[in-house]
């Protein structure tokens, strides 16, 4: 703080350090926790998924998104199946095979 | 049946093994019978802490490998006769330690103790999880720093996963916090995290805050859990949060800083 300071008196509070490691740490959390336990079983969840509902429903494999997200009270599983516009009938041969690497 | 209690963080240096000695001290103090154990094989500094590095004879690698039996290796402390000290070994050799070893050794320490203590090493290679693995409750060790707040989330997601009570799909390992080396006017002047930030990232309930205290490395030039220093800041507070932990309420101390007296200000104060 440079002398004319004192005169410019104190017109918005110094941004803290402290605030900065409290933000950066929420980032950098959140990211590392969706990665904790997830991905142990989200790939097989989400390659299974498309096997079930391809049996019954045309379905773009890639439309598929399967995700976890863990919070401090509640965590939701979500997924997101896209329908087709048109439902041609089902197929589901090349269906089960696809999956992609969930999250 | 004892119950089990780790005590980690993830990472080195923010008062685990300080924070073991001076829990352990504290419940046999309050007349449970403790037993504590040093994890680090290789690197142990437990009984340094504790004060019994001269009466080291047989450590949990020499009980595991069955060249000693377990209450020839147990170091009964001379300061509380409820407690006992189960040292590390300094061998390098890193699969000295087992599960089964380890088991075996709580097993038998469950017979007779009411709480075992494990002190962790840092990181979470082997040791870690050996030493958190059979917990019923954990200690979780934390400074007011960025790196020490994404460890412990580590060590938790860790607890939550790869305990025996997550693998046996029983209730979850009861988990605390223990904010160490907090200084509350650093904390006011915005160079430190507060202690509410913590407790909002790591959402877990707190047991204790234990304040940056000169007394620390006193206790531990002279080989004295710093629970037994009761002037001093650290030792009262240890002292609570042991009272806590036993189901006590008491207010957390030590979070806001000092008032300071003209003359203090003048001369300088230091913390106790």
């Amino acid at each position: 703080m440079s002398w004319l300071d004192v005169f410019r008196g104190n017109r918005k509070p110094p941004a803290t350090t402290a605030g900065a490691a409290k933000e950066r740490l929420q980032i950098v959390l959140a990211h590392e926790r969706i990665n904790r336990s997830g991905d142990d079983f989200l790939p097989r969840l989400q390659r299974e998924l498309i096997q079930v509902v391809a049996r019954y429903v045309a379905i773009d494999p890639k439309a598929v998104n399967v995700s976890l997200d863990r919070g401090g009270d509640m965590s939701t599983l979500a997924i997101e199946v896209e329908l087709p516009p048109a439902a041609p009938p089902p197929t589901g041969r090349d269906a089960a095979a696809a999956g992609r690497p969930a999250v | 049946m004892a119950q089990v209690i780790v005590v980690t963080s993830g990472k080195g240096g923010v008062g685990k093994t300080t924070s073991s000695a001076a829990f352990a001290t504290g419940l046999a103090q309050s007349g449970k019978k403790t037993a504590v154990i040093d994890f680090d094989v290789g690197l142990r500094n437990l009984d340094l802490i504790m004060g019994v590095e001269r009466r080291v004879v047989f450590d949990i690698v020499n009980v595991i490998n069955g060249e000693a039996k377990l209450n020839q290796a147990l170091i009964r402390d001379k300061r509380v006769d409820t407690l006992s000290i189960l040292p590390a070994s300094q061998t390098r050799d890193k699969d000295a330690l087992t599960r089964e070893g380890v088991a075996q050794i709580i097993e038998e320490l469950s017979q007779d103790f009411d709480y075992i203590l494990c002190d962790s090493p840092a990181g979470i290679e082997k040791g870690a999880l050996l030493a958190l693995y059979f917990a019923d409750q954990a200690i979780v060790v934390t400074n007011p720093e960025v790196s020490s707040v994404r460890d412990s989330d580590r060590i938790l997601g860790v607890l939550q996963s790869k305990s025996r009570r997550a693998e046996e799909k029983k209730d979850p390992v009861k988990e605390h916090l223990l904010v160490t080396r907090y200084d509350a006017n650093r904390v006011e002047r915005g160079e430190m995290l507060k202690l509410e930030d913590i407790r909002e990232i790591l959402a877990i309930p707190l047991l204790g805050v234990i304040p940056e205290s000169e007394s620390v490395l006193k206790a531990s030039n002279t080989g004295n859990p710093v629970i037994m220093d009761e002037a001093s800041s650290a030792g009262t507070a240890y002292k609570d949060a042991v009272a806590r932990f036993l189901g006590e309420d008491r207010p957390h101390r030590f979070i806001d800083p000092e008032k300071k007296g003209f003359l203090s200000r003048l001369f300088g104060g230091r913390a106790a």
